[in-house]
């Protein structure tokens, strides 16, 4: 039986879908064979971050609603074969995303996969409802800043009220909390939100620290999961994430702040 | 050698994001316990009393109080009668 996955945060824009690839990626490239599902209804776009846009012929909505059988919805990914794409409809009422539905499919689902990965929509409506109810442990991606750790502590009021695990009483579902776009240097200075303070604030375990890094914009350029460039410093960090989701210890590694130069310091340091 | 006076500055922005939160959010979460599990209590002690003691709906106040640090469930039972004493079970 395969893991179940949300990855939600309430406000949008904080890097749900950038995270949804890279963590379906990164479990693929560990030998986990993987889903991963867009529930935002009307306003896909994990289809194009993991760069099978003009592949899409079926979707999440066909599947529910009898006109397509899921492995003709499904996407296999052309870099890792065990990894596949069930992608939101485009066009379709996001009421058309029935419970009874979405259990079908992430049942079936689960018996395919190791991992099952939803993305979930901005938001606390039907979509983002959808996407958390039958999860066995949520990602909870926050960035340092006001807005969005607000939005973090009411999804994860949320994950313990409105999911399947919480109505019939059954464990939990195990927050992880994925603080991206972190930059150390604005953190030094006291113009962002550090670690410390959001982890006291929202009090779940941290999976991961993915700093502000051009790779990411330059992945989703491309079409390409950003752990699949290897190199750069948010691929590692979200490597190091997915291995802590598969239950491993790792070490975190915290972006230390340059330190300015000779130069600039007497320059001043102005950005 | 400049960390350390950065961390003992409280007027950062970020130490006001900080703040902000933390009353902000102490709020909200009680707000989001409160609707929904306050009535049952009320519920339950009035049940538990009524086995012992003739009670009316309306003698149990219970409320909570938020803070920052800890908030506080406050619970007024009223007693009628002229023997039973008027109690005040602080919670």
């Amino acid at each position: 039986m395969g893991k179940i996955i949300v990855v939600t945060s309430g406000k949008g824009g904080v890097g749900k879908t950038t995270s949804t690839a890279a963590i379906g990626a990164g479990l693929a490239l560990r030998g986990k064979s993987t889903c991963v599902i867009d529930f935002d209804v009307g306003l896909r776009n994990l289809d194009m971050i993991m760069g099978c846009e003009r592949r899409v012929v079926f979707d999440f909505i066909n599947v529910i609603q009898g006109e397509a059988k899921l492995n003709q919805a499904l996407i296999k990914d052309r870099r890792l074969d065990n990894l596949s794409i069930l992608p939101a409809s485009q066009t379709r009422d996001k009421d058309a995303l029935t419970q009874d539905g979405v259990e079908k499919i992430l049942d079936e689902l689960r018996e395919q996969f190791d991992y099952v990965v939803c993305d979930s929509p901005a938001g606390i409506e039907r979509g983002a409802q959808m996407a958390m109810y039958f999860a066995d442990e949520a990602v909870v991606v926050t960035n340092p800043e006001v807005s969005s750790v607000r939005d973090s502590d009411r999804v994860l009021g949320l994950l313990s009220s409105k999911t399947r695990r919480a109505e019939t009483g059954a464990d939990p579902v195990k927050p992880h909390l994925l603080l991206t776009r972190y930059d150390a240097n604005r953190v030094a200075k006291g113009e962002m939100l550090p670690l410390d303070d959001i982890l006291e604030i929202l009090a779940i375990p941290l999976l991961g620290i993915i700093p502000e890094s051009t790779a990411v914009l330059r992945a989703s350029n491309v079409g390409s999961p950003v752990v699949l460039d290897g190199k750069s410093t948010a691929a590692k960090a979200y490597e190091d994430a997915v291995s802590r989701l598969m239950g491993e210890q790792i070490e975190m590694r915290i972006q230390k702040p340059e330190r300015p130069g000779l130069f600039q310091r007497l320059m001043g340091r102005e950005a | 050698m400049f960390g350390f006076f950065r961390k003992a500055r409280p007027d950062t922005s970020a130490g006001a994001a900080r703040d902000r939160l933390q009353i902000l959010l102490a709020h909200e979460r009680s707000g989001r316990a409160g609707p929904d599990v306050l009535p049952l209590i009320q519920r339950d002690i009035l049940e538990s009393i009524k086995r012992h003691m003739r009670i009316g709906d309306d003698n149990v106040d219970i409320r909570i109080e938020p803070g920052d640090d800890f908030s506080t469930l406050e619970i007024n039972i009223e007693l009628p009668g002229t023997s039973a004493p008027r109690a005040t079970v602080p919670g």
